[in-house]
């Protein structure tokens, strides 16, 4: 278990955390013929816009309620009526996804009320769904915002009914998947014969595709009238902590049962979620699932020596963080520091001493801060996990840096990249052992990377195991770190 | 509120700027706030044009008071380069809380500030207000006071809440700040008889630098510019300068004109961006040093130098025209600097189809109505939709614009060159034309777009002739069929 240590600055600096809207935003960009509104100040929006076109590189489909310092103190019902005319009008969506702001939040501006009046005076309107979720930046984070959205997506859409269709599985999809994972999760459930009610689908908008024509909405994405069959399904499997009230929602509202994967990166994890899918199809995995298991097997294997004893800081969404963490630490790697921008209660599963709720300062700082290992060797961390804004930091340290989760601007194909299931981990596994590989080639020749153990050597160098040569110790992982956590899957009856 | 408001209504009354000048007495009163439609709009907020003015000063510490949309979502976004600190890309934010917007959020202001001083040691700190503080009513600027008498350093009020308007009006509130607070507080080393501001250049990807060494030659000290490569210090000293260059003029335009009001600078509005343009900003700088003491050989030294460098930057140019003759271009910027870029296009045999003129003035549009023989090609807004048909019935060879619309063109499968500032190559002086010049010659010329352009094999009528076609078709499905086919001819 770790102990979770919250930074008590006044200043953050070099944030590691993004604002809920922009999270809830995502959420409804995997959404079809959708358009995201915020409600909020325009900069609300288009800090969110060129954050997403820059990670995914794609136009990216966000609206404002362009909200000022007047309308803000006399409340947004204009701006809000005025924004879905507009966006009627001009981009006619079938689901608008209203976020508030911190802004319109303080303002306190009753937006649910709103909704009615403005339904009640435009019946051009009817045909286009509303969802408003509540998602002021002043509390969580993106991951947090995220899981509000489809939450507020599974309650609008799930119904009761008597028709259950037992080749249905919802899968609900977590802020730390990118459209590949989603992509490759849809492939695994339909390989069993199961069609997936895949909520949000990323994979059908932000996968990187060219339409035939030019569309002022989403170009894919979870249809309405997939989202209107949640209900229907045999059940639910959500992926990631923060989906569990999404999940919940869906159990309580329509009768499907639940089960909640925390990650799908590693072995352990991709059997438990690869089981869970055979035991709803009533068959055995197809072959090549079984094949691609034991290619995973292989590359374990293959990379373990490369991950044994090597010390990794990771700064991360909490669920993102979590299935990184576990993988490394399940490869014998010790997890050097763990930072996560907001704190949940799944961090205290964690495979280290602490988790620290902070900022990319305090990683940074984390980082160079030496340890003891198992044998008494004081160490710092060797590699840095990361979105692209660990970039600074690892500059400065020298670190090679492994880029995860949102935003990644500064490498191209985040968007694509598979981490999860078998495939996904192997892919993890060996992009990993890489970055290692080449920084330990990088200090081949350099003799204080390898010289004989010294205080100031081993204060000198950050990442080195100053006692052996080019800083893996074999058989790393066998003491001195907690139990690697087994994947929570947590099977809930529906009522 | 009041103060900034105040601030807003001076700053849109402003003299210098044609714009205003062109309208009627109430129309100024009413000032330049275009109000915002609601689901319609585009484009940052004040704070983001506040900071897109000031954050290239190099060496101080912007901190944003605000929840952390503000800062989180944004930081370390755009390519101004530093010749010196790094510490502008270091992103400082007070993050608010629940709890901060319920008491108020002017403690962990203050003590954020004692933090970042006391681990940081910058010379200055820049705060910048946000709309969830300005709600609520934090007193950033006696914060500021505060902490600046205590910490003892200059500690900077910025206050261009998001929601007091746009982009444009943030580079103006940013520019306020720096004149209310920064300009004028401390004296130069030394000062030279032609020392100048550069006004309105913010150095993305290093562009000033192109532009630098022209200076430098001919003996021409930058005492500050405002603000792309600038410490706090050049910016405290620059009320000595003896003569400023006002760049990329809706953005600080307030800036050069009260520094003329106040220290006696005289200005005027140039451009780098283009041969015929750098060469007119020496020309005009270097007689407006002579005018105010400057060595009088100055203008024929400038002239000197700017024979030899057009001659070089034509002679650079010649190869690009056989290459880019007759083709056609759609620009779509700003606005400010479309004739500048338009005259130095056709220059090199390009046609520009279409150009925008979204923000330019009335004497702007007029200038690129002659370059162009018309004004048949110039619009005012151009929807994205819009813009999409245009490039796919291949009105345009080339798009040039910012990152906006950048796939609107390429996935209308055009090639796109990048001009704005989140541009990854540096444009300005007569370097910068010839790097613009080839940056269009490789899109234009890349090898994809004939590939891309062909259809799928499976996609034309007649692709089967000669396999066997009506059997196939008959008995598989399209896209299998299409595999099948790959693989009979690999066999």
């Amino acid at each position: 278990m770790a102990e979770i240590v919250v930074s008590k600055k006044a200043c953050t600096v070099n944030p590691l955390k993004m604002s809920a809207p922009i999270g809830a935003a995502l959420a409804f960009l995997g959404m079809e013929r959708s358009l995201p509104l915020v409600h909020g100040a325009q900069g609300c929006t288009a800090f969110g816009l060129v954050l997403f076109v820059r990670h995914f590189r794609e136009t990216i489909p966000l609206q404002t309620t362009a909200m000022n310092e007047v309308t803000t103190i006399l409340g947004g019902y204009d701006n809000i009526e005025q924004a879905l005319v507009n966006i009627h009008k001009r981009a006619n969506p079938g689901l608008i996804g209203l976020v508030s702001t911190g802004l319109t939040e303080t303002k306190g501006d009753d937006v649910e009320g709103f909704l009615k009046d403005i339904r009640a005076r435009h019946p051009e309107l009817a045909g286009m769904e509303v969802v408003f979720v509540s998602a002021p930046d002043f509390t969580g984070t993106f991951q947090e915002g995220y899981g509000k959205a489809v939450a507020a997506l599974a309650r609008r859409f799930a119904r009761p009914s008597r028709v259950r269709r037992p080749w249905q599985v919802n899968i609900l999809a977590g802020s730390h998947l990118s459209p590949g994972d989603v992509e490759a999760i849809r492939e695994l459930v339909e390989s069993f014969g199961l069609t997936p009610i895949m909520l949000p689908d990323l994979s059908g908008s932000l996968d990187g595709h060219i339409p035939e024509t030019f569309l002022p909405h989403t170009l894919g994405g979870t249809p309405l009238e997939g989202a209107r069959s949640l209900g229907e399904s045999a059940a639910t499997l959500a992926i990631g902590e923060h989906l569990r009230e999404a999940a919940e929602a869906i159990a309580a509202q329509a009768g499907v049962p639940y089960q909640l994967f925390d990650r799908l990166t590693g072995l352990a994890a991709s059997d438990a979620f690869v089981a869970a899918l055979a035991r709803i199809a009533d068959c055995d995995p197809p072959a090549r699932v079984q094949r691609e298991r034991s290619q995973l097997q292989d590359a374990m294997l293959d990379g373990h020596f490369h991950f044994s004893g090597t010390r990794i800081a990771l700064a991360a969404e909490p669920d993102l963080l979590t299935g990184l963490a576990h993988l490394f630490a399940e490869l014998g790697a010790e997890i050097h520091a763990a930072v996560a921008p907001a704190p949940t209660p799944g961090l205290a599963t964690l495979p280290c001493a602490t988790v620290t709720v902070g900022d990319l300062e305090d990683f940074e700082h984390l980082a160079t801060t030496p340890s003891p290992d198992a044998w008494g060797d004081e160490r710092t961390a060797e590699l840095l996990v990361c979105h692209s804004h660990g970039r600074q930091a690892a500059a400065r340290l020298g670190l090679p840096l492994y880029r995860v989760g949102l935003p990644v601007f500064d490498r191209l194909g985040a968007a694509q990249r598979v981490s999860v299931l078998y495939r996904g981990t192997r892919q993890v596994i060996f992009d990993v052992a890489n970055l290692i590989l080449e920084a330990r080639e990088h200090d081949a020749h350099d003799p204080s990377a390898t010289a004989h153990s010294t205080p100031a050597a081993t204060a000198a160098r950050p990442g080195r195991a100053a006692a052996v040569p080019g800083g893996a110790l074999p058989g790393g992982s066998a003491t001195g770190q907690g139990p690697t956590g087994a994947p929570a899957a947590a099977v809930v009856a529906g009522a | 509120m009041s103060a900034l408001k105040e601030t807003i209504a001076a700053v849109f009354d402003e003299p210098a700027c044609a714009h205003n000048r062109a309208k009627d007495d109430k129309a100024r009163k009413a000032g330049c706030k275009k109000p915002l439609a609601p689901g319609a709009a585009a484009g940052g907020c004040a704070f983001d044009g506040a900071k897109i003015a000031l954050q290239p000063v190099t060496d101080v510490a912007h901190l944003v008071h605000g929840p952390i949309a503000c800062e989180g979502n944004s930081w370390d976004s755009r390519h101004v380069h530093s010749s010196d600190s790094l510490r502008y890309r270091t992103a400082f934010t007070t993050d608010l809380n629940e709890f901060d917007v319920i008491y108020g959020g002017e403690k962990r202001l203050y003590r954020a500030i004692e933090e970042i001083v006391a681990k940081y040691r910058p010379p200055a700190v820049f705060v910048y207000q946000t709309c969830v503080p300005a709600l609520i009513g934090d007193d950033v600027a006696a914060v500021c006071k505060a902490a600046s008498a205590r910490l003892g350093l200059p500690v900077i009020p910025i206050e261009a809440p998001g929601f007091a308007g746009s982009k444009n009006l943030g580079n103006k509130l940013g520019g306020e700040a720096l004149l209310d607070h920064v300009v004028g507080t401390r004296e130069p080393e030394r000062t030279t008889a032609t020392d100048i501001n550069v006004i309105g250049e913010y150095n993305v990807v290093g562009e000033f630098w192109q532009v630098k060494p022209l200076f430098d030659e001919l003996g021409i000290r930058v005492l500050a510019t405002f603000t792309g490569d600038s410490r706090y210090h050049d910016l405290a000293c620059s009320h000595r300068a003896r003569a400023a260059i006002m760049l990329c003029s809706q953005a600080l335009i307030n800036v050069a004109r009260k520094m003329e009001e106040r220290y006696g600078i005289p200005f005027f509005e140039g451009s780098f961006y283009g041969i015929g343009d750098t060469s007119d900003a020496l020309r005009r700088i270097s007689r407006l040093l002579v005018e105010r003491g400057g060595p009088a050989d100055l203008p024929e030294r400038a002239e000197t130098l700017i024979a030899r460098e057009e001659a070089r930057a034509w002679a650079r140019l010649e190869p690009f025209k056989a290459r880019l003759q007759g083709k056609r271009v759609l620009l779509f910027t700003g606005g400010v600097k479309s004739w500048s870029l338009v005259a130095a296009l056709q220059e090199v045999g390009l046609e520009i189809v279409g150009t925008s003129m979204r923000k330019s003035t009335a004497s702007d549009r007029q200038k690129v109505i002659e370059i162009m023989g018309g004004d048949a090609h110039v619009f005012d807004e151009l929807p994205p939709r819009e813009m999409y048909r245009q490039l796919k019935e291949a009105r345009a060879d080339v798009m040039l614009s910012g990152g906006r619309s950048q796939f609107v063109a390429l996935k209308a499968k055009v090639p796109w060159v990048e001009i704005n500032q989140e541009r990854h190559h540096p444009y300005a002086g007569y370097d910068g034309m010839v790097n613009l010049v080839a940056q269009i010659d490789r899109a234009l010329h890349n090898p994809i777009w004939a590939q891309l352009r062909q259809p799928a094999p499976w996609e034309s009528a007649d692709w089967l002739d000669g396999w066997g076609g009506e059997d196939r078709a008959a008995s598989c499905g399209r896209g299998s069929a299409g595999a099948a086919a790959g693989e009979m001819r690999h066999g």
